[in-house]
């Protein structure tokens, strides 16, 4: 079992609802193929660096889950084929990034309560 | 003879003299690296901000002869660059990165 982080950008066309249609499919994928889902981000609508496919701006959503290679890769294999997905980027998380991550999540959490 | 006839002969080298050494800095401030000194085991690359310290104002990587980083680090900070590039968080080129 391992730990990884994917990081995907959506194309800025869709809908609220398509949106949250396809980041609710990727979750599915994963809880389905025996992976745990530890966090979920939401960076909203961000500006991009550069211009991809003629578009200046993304949602990006970022999913942490541990399981085992095959639910990363078959994860990919999906984006590769979905058209909302502009980008996707998945990291294997180890222990310095682990703690890392948790800290993170605390930083957030402690920014929501205040 | 005269000093200026002495020059011209070349038989004085023309030696420049100050009455107080010149105030000329050779001591140079020792670069460190930062990860080591601070401790920061894993390098982010979803924190643009921070990995804007390793590039110029073309978005290129600095060398770390540069900034100091180790050699263990200085991997470590490339690879969050070209991630970060890879997600458009920064840019592969750019101009006056840094205003």
């Amino acid at each position: 079992m391992n730990n990884y982080e994917t990081v995907f950008i959506l194309n800025p066309v869709l809908s609220e609802d398509q949106i949250e249609e396809a980041v609710k499919k990727y979750e599915k994928l994963i809880s389905d193929s025996k992976a745990k889902i530890i966090a979920k981000e939401n960076w909203g609508l961000k500006k991009f660096a550069y211009p991809i496919q003629n578009k200046k701006s993304g949602f990006y959503h970022l999913i942490e889950y541990q399981g085992s290679i095959d639910v990363s890769k078959n994860i990919e294999k999906e984006f590769r084929r979905d058209e909302r997905v502009m980008r996707y980027l998945t990291v294997k998380l180890d222990k310095h990034a682990l703690a890392w991550a948790e800290k993170r999540r605390n930083k957030i959490k402690e920014k929501v309560k205040v | 003879m005269s000093k200026i006839e002495e020059e011209s002969l070349g038989k004085k080298e023309s030696e420049i003299r100050y009455l107080t050494p010149l105030n000329i800095d050779t001591i140079t401030k020792k670069k460190y690296c930062m990860f080591k000194r601070s401790g920061i085991k894993y390098i982010d690359y979803k924190g643009p901000d921070f990995l804007l310290k390793f590039v110029n104002e073309q978005g290129k990587i600095l060398p770390r002869r540069l900034t100091g980083t180790s050699l263990k680090y200085q991997r470590k900070v490339s690879i969050a660059i070209k991630r970060a590039r890879h997600l458009a968080l920064m840019p592969y080129v750019a101009d006056l990165l840094k205003g």
